[in-house]
């Protein structure tokens, strides 16, 4: 299934999403560099990867640019949330005004630590990418959301804090919102503006208001920038790949988040799970135990039976946990990856997991051992 | 533990007290014990399993969640949790612990219900969505509303006695937890004086308190190690009490120490193996040795790498350490009534 999708030159974009911790960013630079040594032009948009897999694949620094990853014919890029927000300023602004913009305070939050920033600049980037045409696949990483639904949801929230609305009620509620929404919440939203600017003092509340006027010319270029986004990943050319690790947690997000992808008519391909342990040798737990009561002298063969039977239970457990998912979700391809054991650190390393993400028949017994690096 | 609720050692003034101060007394009868770790190290897990663990022999915890992912609601397999304080779970030898979901803007329009009397105009405000953005104005208010709550849980008291012998917050993940917990620098960003500025220098004082611990969950992997370590020298600068690192999902290691190097190199021995399994009663095909042999080095890999990882945590935190196995019957309710008997044992 994964071959297929990546050789099927319909799909432009795959979207891996799921909870923190699921090897989510491992498993985008994997498919990306598959699908580029198998003839596409690709690029992969990471968000935050760990060092030494930053340094595999040439993204010592941020550059939020594209660069050829070294000695494959692939091309990588980390995001850098601000700069691609100042971007954005600086493309639907005139210098002045954007300058005046990046300089405000509230910017400064909203650029940099509003929940939502990140995501909504991941996909933005996104639609970028896809609007240059330099590549035939991009592959995209998500961020570590709170929850797996942020980036979803990110361009709406944030809209709705940049359309000046919310703003404007707070800092002269009296004009504000029309008459119907003035008998609605009556006094009570003087008092709730009085109490907000007790609370967070007038200075940001100035800020704010001053940030949202200047904003305003160019709040419409945003909002169609986000809807655009919004429709390329419902387009046919966008794969999700869910990604989960074989621990309830993870996979009960996972199955939020398929949820949530069939709600809003998002092409899903399937789940990935991460990091599963296959039993290698067909013996049974309780036998493997048995006989290592027996084993007398033999530290090493009781030894190897016992982790097997380990292993045997260890496989039951994430059989039955996915289990659980498969039965409420019986439609969604499920792709197994193996563990490999140690550090993805190198481009070796990619090409090992996309072989696993790739290779659906059970391991071969003896084969597939890989020692640590 | 102590059992003891109510009689506190005096606050001291922040500077006043060194940081040596602040964690040599025993982390597990801290009041306030907040559990992070980085994502997928189980810390929500972890942090059910102490709540249940501490309300053991008659006690009653709180356990709070402050993402809105419903991640207790998950682990105690309940519906969602409003935001109000319920019984979720009894414990062992009597006792119970308690749920809370803190949502921000729910905590703020408490405030404003209680100093304006803003009356049914508070729900219509948060429909309209102006309470999300009056805690994005700055980010640092949601966390004070967020940590004032669990605070207030902390100190509130019934006929003179606290309420809850302990709190256990399931905090965010390592990589925003300082930053959620220095409410310090969260207050320089809002007003000086009002009711919300004088609960946030409650939550100070708390925090930076031996009443409180910050528990960090890690499984013996290089990154989360990595993370676990910076998230303890963050906390130490930014004097916040480190109270323990509890290694989650600790594997047995069969092999013994001596073997684990050279099987992790792939060098099994398997004409050893063979014999061994033969002498044992068991005459294995080629290939099903094969397989034998090959899970053997994968998990002789994994042993060293959780070894190296392990060491690189012992060389830099020498403070109380806990570890959990992995449960093979996955972490359901019963699984984690024997993690909380394990932290019960082993604390």
């Amino acid at each position: 299934m994964i071959d297929e999708m990546l050789a099927d030159p319909r799909t432009r974009i795959v979207v891996c999403c799921g909870s923190g911790g699921v090897g989510k960013t491992t498993t985008s630079a994997a498919l990306a560099l598959r699908a580029a040594e198998r003839g596409r032009r690709v690029v992969v948009l990471t968000i935050d990867p760990a060092r030494r897999l930053a340094q595999a694949l040439g993204l010592d620094e941020l550059s939020n640019e594209p660069a050829p990853v070294e000695g494959v014919p692939l091309d990588a890029m980390m995001l850098d949330m601000r700069r691609t927000f100042d971007e954005m300023v600086y493309a639907h602004s005139t210098p002045e005004r954007a300058a005046k913009i990046i300089d405000n305070p509230f910017y400064k939050t909203i650029s940099s630590s509003f929940s939502g920033t990140q995501e909504y600049m991941a996909m933005e980037k996104l639609g970028q990418l896809c609007a240059r045409g330099e590549w035939d696949l991009i592959v995209v990483d998500t961020p570590p959301s709170r929850s797996a639904l942020d980036f979803l949801d990110a361009p709406q929230r944030m809209s709705r804090f940049l359309d000046g609305r919310m703003i404007r009620l707070l800092s002269s509620p009296a004009r504000a919102g029309g008459k119907g929404l003035r008998k609605l919440v009556g006094a009570g939203f003087g008092l709730f503006a009085k109490g907000v600017s007790t609370i967070i003092g007038g200075q940001l509340l100035t800020d704010a208001s001053a940030f949202v006027s200047a904003f305003d010319t160019m709040f419409g270029g945003f909002r169609e920038r986000a809807t655009k986004t919004y429709e390329l990943l419902r387009s046919e050319g966008t794969a999700f790949l869910v990604v989960a690790a074989p621990e309830p947690d993870a996979l009960r997000e996972a199955a939020y988040f398929v949820d949530r992808l069939a709600g809003e008519d998002m092409p899903l391909a399937g789940l990935v799970l991460n990091r599963t342990h296959p039993v290698l040798a067909p013996l049974s737990a309780a036998r493997a135990r048995t006989a290592a009561e027996n084993a007398g002298s033999s530290r090493l063969a009781a030894a190897v039976l016992r982790l097997h039977a380990d292993r045997v239970d260890l496989a039951e457990r994430e059989d039955r946990l996915l289990a659980r998912f498969t039965g409420a979700h019986p439609a969604v391809p499920v792709v197994k990856v193996p563990v490999v054991a140690g550090d993805i650190s190198d481009l070796a390393g990619l090409r090992e997991v996309g072989d696993r993400l790739a290779d659906q028949a059970p391991p071969a017994a003896g084969g597939r051992v890989r020692s640590l690096r | 533990m102590r059992g003891v609720c109510g009689e506190w050692p005096p606050l001291r003034d922040r500077q006043g007290a060194t940081y040596a101060e602040l964690v040599t007394s025993d982390p597990w009868a801290a009041r306030l014990h907040v559990v992070s770790g980085k994502g997928g190290t189980g810390k929500t897990t972890v942090a059910a399993a102490l709540a249940l663990a501490l309300a053991s022999g008659g006690r009653r915890t709180l356990l709070v969640e402050v993402e809105g992912r419903q991640g207790i609601a998950q682990v105690f397999d309940t519906a969602p949790l409003p935001y109000e304080e319920r019984r979720i779970a009894v414990a062992p030898g009597g006792g119970e612990v308690r749920a809370l979901a803190v949502d921000a803007e729910a905590a703020l329009l408490e405030y404003f219900e209680m100093f304006y009397k803003l009356g049914v105009a508070g729900r219509t405000l948060k429909r309209m969505g102006a309470v999300e953005f009056a805690t994005t104005l700055a980010p640092g208010l949601r966390d004070v509303l967020l940590t004032g709550k669990v605070k207030e849980c902390v100190s509130r008291t019934e006929n003179g006695r606290p309420v809850y012998d302990a709190v256990v917050l399931d905090a965010p993940p390592t990589g925003r937890l300082v930053t959620f917990l220095d409410v310090t620098k969260a207050m320089a960003e809002l007003a000086r004086t009002g009711p919300i500025h004088s609960q946030a220098e409650g939550v100070v004082a708390l925090l930076h308190s031996p009443r409180t611990a910050v528990h960090l969950v890690t499984l013996l992997e290089d990154l989360p190690v990595t993370e676990t370590l910076d998230a303890i020298r963050e906390l130490e600068a930014a004097h916040l009490p480190v109270g323990s690192v509890i290694v989650n999902r600790v594997r047995e290691q069969w092999l013994p120490d001596r073997s684990v190097a050279s099987a992790a190199s792939g060098r099994v021995d398997a004409g050893r193996v063979r014999s061994g399994l033969l002498a044992a009663g068991l005459d294995l095909p080629p290939e099903v040795l094969d397989g034998l042999v090959a899970e053997t080095v994968e998990h002789a890999v994994r042993v060293a790498a959780e070894t190296a990882a392990g060491e690189r945590l012992a060389a830099e935190w020498h403070g109380p350490r806990l570890e959990l196995p992995q449960l093979l019957d996955g972490v359901d309710l019963g699984g984690l009534y024997e993690l909380a008997e394990m932290i019960t044992h082993d604390r």
